[in-house]
């Protein structure tokens, strides 16, 4: 069905206002209840449920750490106590984002959340954990550090072998940098979005039928 | 089971529904995430091991930098061999039969290993130094194959070499002009002056650190400190973290593989071996990241959940006889 005027009273008529359209069509497909439900059904009580909230809730603090990390300047937390802590947030942050991803991850699997019509929302989730690595690989490239000189000359095989170093030159910290503090975590923070926002959409899925199959 | 319906209505009709906050669980989440990232910085910090500088090199190990430069205006390194992106030696990029994608979009990043980290750096410091003006002079009108017999007798030489107050000796031989260019070089390097000269592009200001990393990847000095430090490939390589904090531990199957067959193998198997090891694992992982992505359209990998019952755990009270009339209907 197509979006209304809301001055066309009971008669569905298409409107020709845009802005109309799209406001119709998300309270149709992502009403507020849905993005924010106050009710669950009664099965989602296991501790799997929150892994993902608890990825979010870490991304959350890499986000807001590099934030101050990008907006020092990459030499700032070499050079100063205070610059070192903030590094180590974002650090520590950063581990407990993959371990709950991988733990989020292997819960899905286990309950096959991509059924009933979920299957772009698991590849999502997916592409999302592919990029957090290559966000993260830059990171460790970015630190100016003993470490990030070791990675650069290892990783650059791979990534010559494969025809990618050619435009992606982990030996350059300036192409790394940028990609790290910018490029790469508005793909991270956007894929989130768009992976919270299917999620909430279609809600969470139900339990395996043992009759009907994963597939099912 | 039905799929799902057009709503979420639709899709829930028949479940009972409970109350759950959504929204105190991500709070209490940002809270307890906030309070462990800081309780982990406040107690462990985080790793931030100096850099190595060539000058560091070049104090620390005067003959392997020596013997690196020797080797760069051979032409028998790493870079100085290795094909695309750098440069274009035949037969140096990694191949699998006809798939090739390191020749394939050829030489992007150019670096003449000789020229960029011995000669130009040389010449650039003999403006001031006429003996160093002199021996490169020397060294560019020779003939090709008495410079290849200098670095002969040169690179046999450098295994006996001495270091007295920093700088490499010798035996006596007929080197040419290379004592002369390695001792200004060695001398340059030990000052700093060669980690500047690397990096320099014509403007002020730059960001591209590939020369230096190169030649110092070239020599022995930086594999041996990560070796010290447990970083190299034989032990899991670069998901490894200096010290003991924890590294990149999410690329441990991507290290895996090359610790096992047929990626550790010489011989190897299906034309994949040590020598294309890279390329070998590089394509294997990219078929399986497409293939978890597309886990729900697989069968068997997408049926396992069902056969493997962990499921009955996370929906235990679904799964329990007692609440069986809650079930969806």
């Amino acid at each position: 069905m197509g979006a209304t005027s809301s001055f066309e009273g009971a008669t569905p008529v298409k409107s020709k206002i845009w802005t109309l359209r799209l406001r119709q069509a998300i309270d149709r497909h992502l009403p507020m209840d849905h993005l924010l439900p106050d009710r669950q059904p009664y099965y989602v009580g296991s501790w799997v449920y929150v892994f993902g909230v608890i990825t979010i809730a870490a991304l959350v603090w890499v986000i807001v750490s590099g934030v101050v990390l990008s907006f020092m300047g990459p030499q700032w937390w070499h050079d100063s106590s205070l610059g070192r802590f903030f590094n180590s947030l974002h650090f520590w942050s950063v581990q407990l984002f993959f371990i709950f991803m991988v733990l989020h991850l292997w819960g899905q699997y286990f309950m096959a959340g991509w059924r009933h019509g979920r299957a772009a929302t698991w590849m999502i989730g997916v592409v999302i954990f592919g990029i957090s690595i290559l966000t993260a690989f830059t990171g460790y490239l970015s630190q100016q550090n003993f470490d990030a000189q070791f990675i650069a000359i290892n990783a650059k095989d791979a990534m010559n072998s494969g025809g990618i170093g050619a435009f992606f030159n982990v030996l350059n910290f300036g192409q790394m940098y940028g990609l790290h503090v910018m490029l790469l975590p508005i793909g991270v923070t956007f894929l989130v979005v768009v992976h919270i926002v299917m999620v909430r959409s279609r809600g969470v899925v139900k339990p395996i039928d043992p009759e009907g199959g994963a597939g099912s | 089971m039905k799929p799902m319906g057009a709503t979420q209505e639709q899709y829930y009709r028949g479940v009972r529904m409970v109350p759950y906050d959504l929204v105190k669980e991500l709070a209490l989440a940002l809270v307890g995430i906030g309070a462990l990232v800081l309780l982990l910085s406040l107690f462990l910090s985080s790793p931030d091991v100096a850099p190595v500088t060539i000058a560091d090199w070049a104090k620390s190990d005067p003959v392997d930098l020596v013997t690196t430069a020797t080797e760069e205006l051979a032409g028998s390194t790493t870079t100085a061999g290795y094909g695309q992106p750098y440069n274009s030696t035949p037969d140096a990029a990694q191949t699998w039969g006809p798939i090739a994608p390191q020749a394939w979009f050829g030489v992007r990043i150019p670096v003449d290993a000789a020229d960029a980290f011995v000669l130009q750096p040389l010449q650039r410091a003999s403006y001031s130094n006429t003996e160093l003006g002199a021996a490169l002079t020397t060294w560019h009108t020779a003939a090709a194959d008495q410079q290849t017999g200098w670095l002969d007798a040169y690179t046999k030489a450098l295994p006996d070499a001495t270091v007295t107050d920093g700088k490499v000796s010798v035996a006596s031989g007929d080197y040419g002009p290379l004592p002369v260019m390695m001792s200004n070089l060695l001398g340059i390097a030990q000052s700093g002056g060669l980690d500047g000269l690397l990096v320099i592009n014509g403007r002020f200001y730059q960001t591209d650190y590939t020369q230096p990393l190169l030649f110092m990847g070239d020599g022995g000095y930086l594999g041996g400190l990560a070796e010290k430090a447990n970083l190299t490939g034989s032990l899991w390589g670069m998901m490894n973290e200096t010290g003991m904090y924890p590294g990149q531990t999410w690329l441990w199957l991507y290290t895996m593989w090359y610790q096992v067959f047929p990626f550790n193998s010489d011989t190897g198997f299906i034309g994949l071996n040590a020598g294309n090891a890279d390329l070998g694992i590089v394509i294997l992982m990219t078929i399986l990241t497409i293939g978890l992505a597309l886990v729900p359209l697989i069968p068997v990998l997408r049926d396992m959940p069902r056969w493997i019952p962990i499921h009955r755990l996370i929906w235990r009270e679904y799964y329990a006889p007692s609440k069986g009339s809650a079930r969806t209907t």
